[in-house]
């Protein structure tokens, strides 16, 4: 039960995108066709998973046991990074179909703030391991429901007639807003 | 690369190239932060130092840093000003820190800074650098006020926590919520669309 809502809570009510403007650049992005936000939002659930399982780890194992906490930022951006270098080389051997869909966006999802947000979040809140992991599922879910949503707009968009200066990031950010305030409807489900 | 005099290395930051409205880089401190002046400006200090420290050590180490694990030793170098910055904050300003919570350490993967570390500091020399680090960061400083003050403005009615508006205004609480920020800095972002456009039009 607690972990569906520590589930629910990271997909709907906390969305990363809506909720705390992280990944931003992603969002704003990659988010103009469907195809390509649907790979970007898988890119992102899979690497947000692995990154809560091993900054988990570090936390528990090194950071805490030796008393290093003010390492936290370093140690977390240097593992998530070279971590996700490592997982591209694997795929790309493994299984070539899964890295020409994730592809170029592995590496993009590095630098992606909503990654580095993740580690730390789940450090403070002291979740257990089961609940790290679920709460970088969730929000990796959350991302994904988020991008594929204003993606869905967006392709509307290029019909309508947006005046000029507002056209391209200017109104993607005014429909998330609008998106955001529909979010709000989900807040209070859960306390 | 045309040469350019000290003060276009400066002012390019302020409007021409400022990363907030022309780049749309940093974006996600500048949603995030700025619900009331105090936290944008704040938030606005830290980025510039950070942005100023790594952009002089770069600057200064360019030649010692083999180009293969260039990124990867920008990130260290940003990720200990970043450190500092966060405790320093934490130790003397505790209520702001707390108020900014993990948004400090995000300054770490700001887009503007490690762009500037590629883009600049990496192939000029010290002195432009540093020029160059201030003048970008004074442009997303500017940012962040203009669009925390409307915030803080229309959704508590408030500048730096003084009341500017009378009791009969009634805030517009969805301003200093989530929705508030997307939509401000949407209509922010047309505007500086707008007012480019007027000034090449003229030139």
């Amino acid at each position: 039960m607690e972990l569906l809502a520590i589930f629910i809570s990271a997909v709907l009510i906390n969305n990363f995108v809506l909720r705390y403007f992280l990944g931003i650049c992603p969002f704003l992005g990659v988010s103009k066709k469907i195809d390509s936000a649907v790979s970007m939002g898988l890119a992102v659930t899979f690497v947000m998973t692995i990154t809560a399982v091993v900054s988990w780890a570090i936390n528990h194992w090194i950071l805490i046991p030796y008393g290093l906490d003010y390492l936290k930022i370093v140690s977390f951006i240097l593992v998530i990074a070279s971590l996700v270098q490592l997982v591209e080389m694997f795929i790309r051997k493994v299984s070539p179909p899964l890295y020409q869909a994730l592809g170029i966006y592995l590496p993009l999802v590095t630098t992606n703030c909503a990654i580095l947000f993740l580690a730390l979040l789940a450090a403070l809140k002291e979740y257990n391991f089961l609940e790290s992991v679920v709460y970088g599922f969730g929000s990796g879910i959350g991302f994904t429901l988020a991008i594929i949503l204003i993606a869905g707009i967006r392709e509307q968009l290029d019909m309508a007639d947006v005046p000029e200066p507002l056209k391209g990031a200017g109104i993607s950010l005014i429909v998330a807003g609008i998106m955001a305030l529909a979010f709000f409807g989900f807040s209070g489900m859960i306390k | 690369m045309p040469a350019r005099t000290a003060s276009e290395d400066f002012t390019k930051g302020l409007w021409k190239e400022n990363p907030v409205f022309r780049h749309l880089l940093g974006m996600c401190p500048t949603l995030a932060v700025t619900n009331a002046m105090i936290n944008g400006l704040a938030m606005g200090l830290a980025t510039t130092f950070v942005l100023v420290l790594s952009s002089l050590v770069v600057s200064s180490i360019k030649k010692l840093i083999p180009s293969q694990v260039r990124i990867a030793s920008y990130i260290v170098i940003i990720a200990t000003f970043v450190t500092v910055a966060d405790r320093f904050l934490a130790a003397f300003f505790p209520p702001i820190s707390k108020n900014l919570g993990p948004y400090v350490p995000l300054i770490v993967v700001n887009c503007i800074i490690l762009e500037r570390q590629e883009a600049f500091s990496s192939k000029n020399t010290i002195s432009r650098s540093l020029i160059d680090a201030l003048g970008m960061s004074l442009g997303f400083l500017i940012a962040l006020l203009v669009l925390s003050a409307i915030r803080e403005i229309l959704g508590s009615g408030t500048f730096f926590g003084q009341q500017v508006l009378g009791t009969w205004f009634e805030p517009w609480i969805i301003m200093v919520l989530p929705p508030g920020a997307f939509i401000a800095l949407g209509i922010l972002l047309g505007l500086a669309n707008k007012i480019e456009e007027k000034s090449k039009s003229r030139r």
